[in-house]
């Protein structure tokens, strides 16, 4: 298992949002959590990260997460793309890039990554001296999750990467992500609105309601799934 | 409140005897204390109730002060009658200070006002303003005698005259801030979005913040002056406005016994530390200043307030 | 027309001065949206440093180099102890802190060496530099001086990955420890950054304002008209709004107003600033969410 959960808490300030969150991520695997607005999955990944406050346990690769800020955390190998994206709008394209690869040292690798993720982005390559600000909405999403990948990180966390996206650029992108995680092997736990885009892609999902998961299994077992299908997908 | 009220009452007592078995100076320096808990009353309820900072207060200070001295020597008016003038006069330019600066929000309010504090001493230097203001040399005022042949030596006299007024300006800050302004002003304090929503009039009841706070600290400015008997440009520079700060800090913020604690702490202390070394007076104030907000954010009064709730629920 | 240009001149000497003090103004509020009131005491305490370590007999520019690396590392010092307990404090708190800091330096500044003026040497020839008549060497060096670290820092944010880091920080925190970024400590750096260039302004103006504890006061407030000018979050604002207030000064004291009311230009230009156009000429509109 790369990463567990048990018994995850987190909330902001005197409010609880997630009240026992119990979930396991494989290496290789990407993973869905699934659920309405407002049900603690952005919080999920905030927690992960320990962008709020958290109690109960997080092991990422053997280790615990338990006390670290937020930068110990990526420096172990979590990369974050956050909802609204968190792109540096005053930064050129370039530097968003470069600044995904900060805490890593071998220069060579480095400017070989960028190369990389121009080739899975070529629009970012035209736009690479730009002020990332000025970027659409999609490219800014292209951006960030190239900016977490720059990381060379084990685990990638993405939030609602669908969002304000056209239904095509959402393809495009999922296809990407797919590619990527065959090619590079870097574990992915994807929350999405968009259900039934998600369970394409996962292998494995995670249905959470007001804190808590209600729900698991591969991602064929909750498509199968009659409730998963009436209240998510549509059908 | 009648255990409250009975306190008051004592304090009164003792503030009314403690002449009596001071000395002179000493008088002359609770003078003082009560002439600085008016001032400190003034930036409390500019800082405290009306979360406005200001860094330049020496100036409203310099200016009741200089009113008394050129109403006292120019224009032959008498102590009493120039303290109000003084008011007015600072209630007038602090509210007309406030209408534009109001538009500044919390550091850049602070900046504003601190450049008006620096600046100060050369305004008042300034060789045009020379015949009224005395340039650099300041004006000297004469020592008021008690009236109607009191048996009070001058010191006695001035310590109770000071004393009266301050009542006053107490019992006015008192229904000020319990009263509908006090509630407004809060409110504009901690949401003032939601403030103007609900009808209250931001703009005007800053600006009048603004002005009552000038006034009180002008009154304050008046009566030092005459206690001291002379005023200067260089006694008001950026430090008397930090040193009001201090005091409030140290006081307490949105109280109003808090005023006398910080004018306790300002008038004394540098009495104490001059005796060290001439740099020690704001060393102490620095080193306090950073004790109360990292320790004590609420100020003697604040922390007074604290230990008696804990006592009153066990 | 003489008299102008000279004015004009001298102005852009101090506006090079101001324009130091500035930037390392907006470095701090870039970084942490505050105003740093003791950015002059700090300045004027590292003047003081460094006139110890001349008069211990140290060579002038060895003195300028140690004094700069030691103000390094107290503005570093200074924000990780003092300010960052108050970081998201109200300001209030945050106002107190910063002004206790500039009552502590300056008192300490007089305990330590008195209240006597003391001259402070300037490292530049008594003859006129490149055959220029218009200024004194020393303000010519000084301009040089201030040019050249103003290059050095563009160069530092713009061109290495710790620079590119510290923008990142100051703009965008949250996002910065997404990848790893120590925000705390860029915070500290930047501390370390003013604090240094705070030194190196102090070190120009002192052989012209002589030393003394309270010789910063006014300067400091020419370098809050400057920032405000430019733009309390543009550092190019900051250089231009330095140089610009400079000028003015000398200018409007010579001419307008007489040189009493010299301060009281800085006064007007602050109050004026943040009332007509209060994010200055370069810098961003803030807009307040509810």
């Amino acid at each position: 298992m790369l990463l567990e959960t048990k018994n995850l808490r987190a909330g902001y300030g005197q409010t609880r949002v997630l009240h026992g969150l119990d979930f396991a991520i494989e290496k290789g695997s990407i993973t869905a959590l699934l659920g309405a607005n407002g049900a603690g999955k952005t919080t999920t990944l905030r927690a992960l990260c320990a962008m709020v406050k958290t109690q109960g346990e997080i092991r990422f690769d053997g280790a615990s997460l338990a006390g670290l800020a937020t930068e110990d955390i990526v420096r172990r190998g979590v990369a974050h793309v956050p909802d609204g994206r968190g792109t540096f709008l005053h930064l050129s394209t370039e530097e968003n890039l470069r600044l995904g690869a900060y805490t890593r040292r071998e220069r060579r690798t480095v400017e070989a990554d960028v190369e990389r993720m121009f080739g899975y982005f070529p629009r970012l390559r035209e736009r690479r001296a730009q002020q990332a600000g000025t970027l659409s909405g999609g490219e800014q999403q292209m951006l960030a999750v190239s900016r977490a990948l720059m990381l060379a990180p084990k685990l990638m966390l993405l939030d609602e990467p669908s969002f304000g996206l056209a239904p095509l650029l959402v393809r495009e992108l999922f296809a990407i992500l797919r590619e990527i995680r065959s090619r590079e092997g870097v574990s992915m736990l994807l929350v999405e609105q968009n259900a039934a885009m998600a369970l394409d892609l996962a292998d494995r999902a995670y249905l959470i309601e007001t804190g808590r998961v209600v729900l698991q299994g591969t991602s064929q077992e909750l498509k199968n799934n009659d409730s998963v299908r009436r209240s998510y997908l549509g059908y | 409140m009648s255990k409250k009220f009975l306190l008051l009452i004592f304090l009164l007592i003792a503030a009314c005897a403690l002449p009596f078995l001071v000395s002179n100076y000493r008088t002359f320096q609770l003078t003082l204390v009560l002439v600085y808990a008016i001032a400190l009353l003034g930036l409390n309820l500019l800082t405290g109730y009306s979360g406005q900072i200001s860094l330049g207060h020496g100036a409203f200070y310099a200016l009741g002060a200089y009113c008394t001295a050129i109403l006292m020597s120019k224009a032959g008016l008498p102590y009493w009658a120039t303290v109000p003038l003084a008011g007015a006069v600072c209630l007038v330019a602090g509210f007309l200070f406030g209408l534009p600066a109001l538009r500044l929000e919390g550091l850049y309010l602070a900046l504003a006002t601190f450049a008006l504090g620096v600046s100060m001493p050369q305004l008042l230097k300034y060789h045009h303003l020379e015949q009224w203001t005395g340039g650099v040399q300041g004006i000297v005022i004469e020592k008021p005698n008690a009236p109607f042949s009191l048996p009070l030596n001058p010191d006695r006299w001035l310590y109770f005259f000071t004393l009266a007024v301050a009542i006053v300006m107490f019992v006015l800050a008192w229904n000020l801030v319990r009263g509908r302004v006090g509630r407004a002003l809060v409110a504009i304090r901690d949401q003032h979005v939601a403030a103007e929503a609900m009808g209250v009039n931001g703009a005007l009841y800053k600006s009048a913040a603004f002005g009552v706070s000038a006034m009180y600290t002008g009154v304050a400015g008046a009566l030092g002056a005459i206690a001291v008997q002379f005023v200067a440009p260089d006694s008001f520079n950026v430090f008397l406005s930090i040193t009001l700060l201090v005091g409030v800090v140290v006081g307490g913020l949105a109280s109003i016994s808090g005023a006398l604690y910080g004018a306790l702490f300002i008038q004394f202390v540098p009495n104490i530390a001059d005796e060290i070394s001439k740099a020690a007076p704001w060393a102490i104030f620095g080193v306090f200043m950073l004790g109360f907000v990292y320790l004590m954010p609420t100020g003697v009064a604040g922390a007074i307030r604290l230990l008696s709730a804990k006592r009153r629920s066990p | 027309m003489d008299g102008f240009l000279y004015q004009v001149m001298a102005g852009l000497a101090t506006g090079g001065i101001y324009a130091s003090l500035a930037l390392a103004l907006v470095m701090i509020y870039q970084a942490t949206h505050l105003v740093n009131f003791a950015q002059g005491e700090m300045a004027m305490f590292s003047t003081y440093l460094a006139w110890s370590l001349l008069e211990a007999g140290m060579p002038y520019w060895a003195a300028f180099g140690l004094t700069v690396a030691i103000s390094f590392v107290l503005g570093i010092l200074i924000e990780r102890i003092v300010v960052r307990p108050v970081e998201n404090a109200p300001v209030l708190a945050v106002v107190t802190v910063f002004i206790a800091l500039l009552v502590i330096l300056n008192s300490l500044a007089g305990w330590i060496y008195t209240y006597t003026i003391k001259p402070f040497p300037s490292p530049f020839p008594k003859e006129p530099l490149f055959g220029v008549h218009f200024l004194s060497p020393h303000e010519l060096g000084a301009i040089c001086v201030t040019l050249l670290v103003l290059a050095a820092l563009y160069v530092f944010f713009r061109f290495t990955p710790l620079g590119l880091a510290m923008r990142a920080a100051a703009q965008n925190p949250a996002s910065a420890r997404l990848v790893g970024i120590r925000v705390g400590w860029m915070l500290a750096l930047g501390w370390g950054l003013a604090a240094a260039v705070g030194a190196v302004a102090g070190m120009m103006v002192a052989p012209i304002v002589y030393l003394d504890p309270n010789m910063m006061s006014g300067i400091l407030l020419y370098a809050f008209a400057a920032a405000l000018v430019g733009g309390i979050d543009s550092p190019f604002g900051a250089v231009i709004g330095g140089f610009a207030v400079g000028v003015l000064e000398n200018v409007l004291g010579a001419f307008v107003i007489g040189n009493e009311l010299k301060l009281s230009v800085a006064l007007v230009i602050i109050i004026g600033v943040l009332l007509v156009k209060p994010s200055g000429f370069f810098g961003k509109v803030h807009v307040s969410r509810v």
